[in-house]
């Protein structure tokens, strides 16, 4: 993996390769390499698997973080390529033609984040949810409990407790 | 921390104004042409009606307990409870011994096990379901999460309280409820049908419009008539 990274370094301009294990590894990628290195990891290197496309929200940040999660059959290794993208307005270049399966993880990023892949196919249509209104239900700003209250009728007389402070009454109930 | 700048992407219509759901003129291989309005001309429109009580009380009676003695469920699980269902059907726990049996359409059943959350999407199914069951019908419900949310309590995709949809006959609690606490619950229901409660297809019937206006309050995506018979 490491001379992987030494060929593709400065061609693509890489950031630091991340080892999680002897055969998984990280690098993050500019915009503007992103597609020519999935290519040349695509047809050259053999990551020919696509594993998963996922984003991270990071909120404090303004930036939603891509994984690109690539798998190279034949050296039984994996790669991931990440990127960050602007909060604001986030869209991204559609990746479908590289890989078709692109095209469900698309639909859900556009579902579930509201981030947008122009010319991905059928991205507008609904994927899991069905009718969904609010805020994308995988944005941090997106309250759940909020929504799960306002939305959903409850029955009354439902208790709910702090895990923590619960289980140290349970256990220790005169203190420590 | 919130923040307030999202605007919402494009999204496809949905609901009634679904492309494939409007009205439109349709021309057949040999040159007519004809309306047709999917929701009006495939579906019947009509509202259920309650059913009529017999004359006399040891006729319904009678009836009540034939009901009771054949409980023919609907097999439709959602949510982890259906697992449950699978050894109620098999030698260890042999649900068959009490008239309790499975099928598979809803047209062959009588009583509707919801067995665990319900998202919205999955609601809008079992609704369907349950209205294509034939009178009389009941419905259990499985599971805290059936109850009262149950650990889905502050999910942003799945409904609290079955009761508001659906007529609900009985709850067995639990998460998940054992085989043993499901056939203790089907020994209840038998005495609720015997004792004459179990009215939930007349109660959806004469409620109609509350229950829709609360199953209309979260499903959103309305792409079906209002009773889908
Ligand atoms: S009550 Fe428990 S077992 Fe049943 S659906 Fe909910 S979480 Fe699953």
């Amino acid at each position: 993996m490491r001379a992987l990274y030494d060929r593709l370094k400065d061609r693509f301009q890489l950031g630091e390769l991340t080892r999680q294990r002897p055969d998984l590894g990280f690098v993050t990628v500019g915009r503007d390499h992103l597609r020519a290195l999935l290519v040349e990891l695509k047809d050259v290197e053999g990551f020919t698997h696509l594993v998963l496309f996922t984003a991270v929200d990071w909120l404090e940040d303004g930036q939603f973080q891509l994984t690109y999660l690539l798998n190279n059959r034949a050296t039984a290794q994996d790669l991931g390529v990440r990127l960050m993208i602007p909060r604001e307005g986030a869209s991204m270049d559609t990746i479908h033609d590289l890989w078709p399966t692109a095209e469900t993880y698309q639909r859900e990023l556009y579902e579930m984040f509201g981030i947008d892949f122009p010319g991905s196919p059928r991205v507008d249509e609904d994927f899991i949810l069905e009718g969904w209104t609010d805020l994308p239900p995988n944005r941090r700003d997106f309250d759940t409990k909020e929504y799960s209250e306002a939305t959903f009728a409850e029955r009354a007389g439902r208790e709910s407790h702090d895990p923590r402070d619960h289980m140290k009454q349970k256990l220790y109930p005169d203190g420590e | 921390m919130k923040d307030e700048k999202y605007t919402p992407l494009p999204r496809r219509p949905i609901g009634l104004d679904r492309e494939e759901l409007k009205k439109r003129t349709v021309t057949a291989p040999d040159g007519q042409t004809f309306e047709v309005d999917p929701i009006r001309d495939y579906y019947c429109q009509d509202a259920p009606k309650a059913h009529q009580r017999s004359y006399i009380k040891i006729v319904e009676d009678f009836f009540n307990w034939c009901r009771a003695e054949s409980l023919w469920i609907l097999g439709y699980g959602t949510g982890c409870g259906a697992i449950e269902m699978r050894p109620l059907m098999t030698p260890r726990f042999d649900a068959y011994r009490y008239g309790i049996q499975w099928r598979p359409t809803p047209r062959q059943a009588n009583l509707l096990m919801i067995s665990g959350y319900l998202s919205v999407k999955t609601l809008k199914r079992a609704i369907r379901s349950y209205e294509q069951m034939q009178n009389p019908k009941y419905v259990v419900g499985l599971g805290s999460c059936t109850i009262n949310g149950g650990m889905y309590w502050d999910s942003y995709n799945t409904i609290k309280k079955l009761d508001e949809y659906l007529p609900v006959d009985l709850y067995i609690a639990g998460c998940m409820p054992r085989p043993e606490a499901l056939l203790a619950g089907f020994e209840d229901l038998k005495k609720i049908i015997k004792a004459g409660g179990g009215e939930g297809a007349n109660k959806y019937a004469e409620n109609f419009e509350w229950y829709k206006a609360n199953q209309k309050s979260v499903i959103k995506d309305w792409d079906m008539p209002d009773y889908n018979w």
